[in-house]
């Protein structure tokens, strides 16, 4: 099992959802988060002051998939959050060790 | 209200049936009842323009809670309500009688305290009076909360609304605007023109608003080690450009309302009122465009009401042709001096020194400049004196009052408590307990 998370641009959101969603991917968890890369945020004006804005909104995606599926979704999102401007966002993929179910209590593949 | 309006339906009734019975009725014969209904009138108007400038309470509340940071809203909230009901009760007992009681000096009135002038067989009109300047009173009151806002002690805060609607603004009150009622003022003597008040008003508020941030200090965070500026971003933008648009509205009872009389010079008064705020508005607009790169929000809502603040004094006197100019100027002097301020640390959070202070100042210059029936260097003189006058009572006697206040309670909440929010160690409260917090800089 695999668990990839995706920082993207906000408004890219609901593509990446449907994307995700067409090629069976059947759950999903984001949080709103604020972070910088290279492009290092932005400046801003209040009342006649500039100032920096380091941390820039995204969203994070968690999606955790059968090992199989990672390579089609790792490309799905890379897809679909692409605008081709600095501020994309990264895809982070890790192995998982163990998914539970609390309902049910059923484990691994059948938990996902 | 219903009452009055049947009152004045019946007499129109009663006039049109004695009309009916004999014909040959003149304006004179008929003298009494045109009087009365007259009278009525100038009622119905001054307390619905004083009910109008009581809802920029509204206005100057929801404008500071905007400008500042969520942890404070509660504070705002709280300060304004208190500076109004504490401030009423003080113009009550001491203002109204130090600015509109008989006046041998020219300096201070010294009757009607306590609201002692009415009785309940007498003329009523002292109370519609009295309604109206309570609403005035609270107005210069309440300006000075902005600029202190995010670091002063409550009950500070308190002290000082006593002794503002008590003292501060009656003394300077009765010089311009004595002989409104029982007084009879030094000032006003010399022909000096302060239609609504740009000066008793709005500087009176914006110079014990600039005493009491120099007192305070600038907000903790605000600056730099190495000098700069970290601007502190107001929590809610909505909020205060809703505050701005009720202030604007407010106006229309401030400045027309001070004709305390129904008659026809409302109407130019209501339109230099409204020009003057636009005009603010579009070239606060064009200078923040053409200074800092973008249409700032900010800037553009202080320059309406710099536009306000402006044609105070003179709306009852100059073209609306010539509001506009007053209020373009208006709109320009607030970005400047707003940068101007931040550059010399009078932290002020919501601009209320740049829109108060200085364009309550510029507005009654502007009062003899424009003045339609020509100005003379003694109208100017006259009105640079007032304005002069104005500064060094109110900062004076208002940097005294924070000074002891600072030495004796304390004027300014401790560092920690003002990281924590004045909500939480003021009031034990939280103004949106259902948010999260997204600003974690330790300020």
């Amino acid at each position: 099992m695999k668990k990839i998370e995706a920082i993207i641009k906000p408004f890219k959101l609901d593509e990446v959802k449907d994307a995700l969603n067409d090629i069976g991917v059947t759950g999903m968890t984001i949080s709103e988060v604020k972070g910088f890369g290279r492009q290092r945020g932005h400046k801003e004006i209040y009342r006649g002051a500039e100032y920096q804005v380091d941390f820039i909104p995204k969203i994070k995606i968690d999606v955790v998939v059968d090992s199989s599926m990672e390579d089609k979704v790792v490309s799905i999102i890379s897809e679909k959050a692409n605008t081709g401007k600095i501020g994309d966002g990264k895809i982070f993929v890790s192995t998982l060790d163990k998914v539970i179910r609390i309902r049910t209590g059923e484990t691994g593949k059948d938990a996902i | 209200m219903k009452t009055l309006i049947l009152t004045l339906l019946l007499t129109v009734i009663n006039l049109s049936m004695s009309w009916a019975e004999d014909g040959a009725v003149t304006p004179e014969s008929n003298k009494t009842a045109i009087d009365l209904v007259q009278a009525h009138a100038d009622y119905v108007w001054t307390l619905v323009a004083a009910a109008l400038v009581f809802f920029m309470q509204a206005g100057f509340a929801l404008v500071e809670a905007g400008f500042t940071r969520a942890k404070n809203a509660v504070n705002i909230m709280m300060k304004n309500l208190m500076d109004f009901s504490v401030g009423s009760l003080a113009f009550w007992a001491i203002g109204f009688g130090l600015m509109f009681g008989v006046s041998k000096s020219g300096w201070l009135g010294t009757s009607g305290f306590f609201l002692s002038d009415f009785s309940p067989d007498g003329d009523p009109w002292v109370l519609a009076f009295w309604m109206f300047q309570v609403v005035f009173a609270a107005t210069a009151a309440t300006i000075v909360s902005g600029a202190m806002a995010e670091r002063t002690r409550f009950v500070g805060y308190l002290i000082y609304s006593v002794f503002i609607s008590a003292l501060i603004y009656p003394v300077f009150g009765s010089w311009a605007w004595g002989s409104l009622y029982h007084g009879n003022g030094w000032l006003e003597g010399l022909g000096f023109i302060d239609f609504a008040g740009s000066t008793v008003v709005h500087s009176v508020g914006g110079w014990a608003a600039l005493a009491g941030t120099i007192v305070l200090g600038p907000r903790l965070g605000k600056y730099l080690k190495n000098g700069g500026i970290k601007p502190i971003l107001g929590h809610n933008i909505p909020l205060a450009a809703l505050g701005v648009f009720i202030l604007w509205l407010g106006w229309f009872g401030f400045n027309p309302g001070s004709t305390t009389s129904a008659s026809k010079d409302i109407a130019m008064i209501f339109v230099n009122t409204n020009l003057a705020a636009a005009a603010g508005a579009v070239l606060a607009m064009f200078t923040s465009w053409i200074k800092f790169g973008k249409p700032d929000v900010g800037m553009s809502l202080n320059g309406a009401l710099a536009g306000l603040v402006a044609i105070t004094a003179g709306c009852a006197n100059v073209s609306p042709t010539s509001s506009i100019i007053i209020g373009a100027i208006a709109g320009i002097i607030v970005v400047f001096a707003v940068v101007m301020f931040d550059r010399i640390k009078v932290d002020d959070p919501v601009g209320a020194i740049s829109v108060h202070g200085v364009n309550g100042a510029w507005g009654t210059l502007a009062a003899g400049i424009f003045n339609m029936g020509g100005t003379t260097g003694k109208i100017i003189g006259v009105q640079l004196l007032g304005i002069a006058a104005c500064f060094v009572w109110t900062f004076t006697a208002a940097y005294i009052l924070f000074k002891i206040i600072d030495m004796t309670i304390g004027l300014r909440v401790s560092a920690e408590e003002e990281a924590k929010g004045l909500d939480l160690v003021e009031h034990a409260g939280n103004s949106y307990p259902d948010f999260e917090v997204s600003s974690y800089s330790q300020q």
